[in-house]
């Protein structure tokens, strides 16, 4: 049995796995809150949510007794300054629990694009001064919002120590020593966005999201703004999927738990489009390290449909049976099967942002 | 002492505080206000301490004029009136 947290437009919900499959839950939580990204912290059952109230700005909440009350926490802030620039945190974009070695520690990557730290569930925050003054920062820039921001921060199971961040748009940023110092990764990445003879260039590259595999943390799986890309040395360098059908234009990626050449993907049709490639949602999947493709379709809708998946709302549990997704226009869809087959939840929910799975 | 009220929608999100405050200016008025909350504070203002862009304060009926400082200067028979903008929802 299994529990799936949905971060909506208008809410938390909560939908139980029962002995006749899955229920919701409760009423919603934050009812009518912005919620922009979960996580539920598979060392100590800590729940984390973070709100974007459209008047009142990002919120953190916290729940230590899975849900059932929250207690709002002091979000990361960038410090005091009398620039007349000086920035302000406008929203969460993700949070992610540090390493086994780390109880407590938690991270937060923000809009505009800043890494914070915590070593006590939240309650306090430190930013990651040294990728904050890097003068590449600059260079990043925003796509989809104002501002760019870290959605994807991926702590090494073996060292951690070693982080690797996706940055949208501003390209992987990795440390070795725990933020003191950071390098570009993504080479190999090409952007069809940017003017002719910077399609390489490290920064301007927009991974949508990556995903590490647990058991072999040199594989990373990155959907990128141009195509699905995978990396065997930690994210240095990357090689193109190429040819994937119906498309290799989408937000999110998973990874199997235990074997790193199976991943999922749900694809769209780029890029001033962002629908299902003619309206025929489906899921890829590659069992092969991305070198073919598999696509699943079975219990989703024979079309027309016109769910997108947003980057934080596909994902899989930790046994790599479960997967589920959620779509901006409220729909909810669960895998028992690895992907193979789909049941619709319901296609009554606020668009959905994130999702989580939790025991 | 000013007179500050909050819009009721913030009351779904945090305890209001008292609604008489002193102070020579809106910043010194509200952060009387936010003494002992801080999260308040941040519903209301940025990490700079700047008016967030889908918030409004009237004082005295009339909208403030220094957004980013909050300078604007308050009478002890002051009201003001903290209220999320149409804009932002």
């Amino acid at each position: 049995m299994a529990t799936l947290w949905v971060g909506s437009r208008k809410g938390l919900f909560r939908y139980d796995e029962t002995a006749t499959g899955w229920q919701v839950s409760g009423p919603p939580a934050f009812l009518a809150a912005p919620v922009t990204v979960l996580l539920d912290d598979p060392r100590d059952g800590a729940l984390y949510v973070a709100l974007y109230h459209g008047h009142f700005g990002h919120k953190l909440h916290r729940s230590l007794d899975r849900g059932d009350s929250w207690t709002e926490l002091t979000p990361p802030a960038f410090a005091k300054s009398d620039a007349p620039d000086a920035p302000a945190v406008e929203m969460l974009w993700c949070l992610a629990p540090g390493g086994r070695d780390e109880p407590g520690v938690i991270y937060a990557g923000t809009l505009p694009g800043a890494l914070f730290r915590s070593a006590d569930q939240g309650a306090s925050w430190q930013i990651c001064q040294a990728l904050w003054d890097r003068p590449e920062r600059a260079r990043w820039f925003g796509a989809g919002y104002d501002h760019d921001g870290i959605h994807s921060i991926l702590v090494d199971p073996r060292d951690s120590r070693h982080i690797v961040l996706g940055v949208s748009v501003g390209g992987v940023w990795i440390t070795r020593d725990g933020g003191l110092t950071w390098d570009l990764g993504g080479r190999g990445f090409e952007a069809d966005y940017v003017p002719e003879g910077q399609e390489t260039d490290l920064v301007m590259q927009d991974p949508h999201l990556m995903v590490m595999s647990p058991t072999h943390p040199d594989r990373i799986w990155c959907q990128h703004h141009c195509g699905i890309y995978v990396s065997d040395d930690g994210g240095w360098s990357f090689r193109e999927s190429k040819g994937v059908k119906p498309s290799s234009f989408g937000f999110g990626v998973a990874v199997h738990p235990t074997d790193p050449d199976r991943a999922w993907f749900a694809p769209a049709q780029k890029d001033q489009f962002r629908v299902p490639v003619a309206g025929k949602l489906v899921v890829t999947e590659t069992r092969d390290a991305g070198r073919s493709f598999v696509i699943h379709d079975q219990g989703l809708p024979p079309g027309p449909a016109w769910d997108l998946i947003y980057r934080h709302a596909f994902v899989i549990d930790s046994t790599g049976s479960r997967l589920a997704m959620g779509s901006t226009t409220g729909s909810l869809w669960v895998s028992g099967d690895g992907g193979g087959s789909w049941q619709h939840l319901t296609a009554h929910l606020p668009p959905i942002a994130a999702l989580a799975f939790g025991p | 002492m000013a007179t500050v009220r909050f819009t009721s929608h913030l009351v779904r999100h945090r305890p209001l505080p008292a609604a008489k405050a002193v102070g020579d200016t809106v910043a010194q008025v509200m952060a009387a206000v936010f003494a002992g909350d801080d999260l308040l504070r941040g519903y209301v203002l940025d990490d700079q301490g700047r008016l967030r862009k889908h918030v409004n304060i009237y004082l005295d009926g009339a909208l403030i004029a220094d957004r980013l400082r909050l300078s604007d200067p308050v009478q002890p028979w002051s009201e003001i009136y903290v209220l999320q903008a149409l804009s932002g929802g």
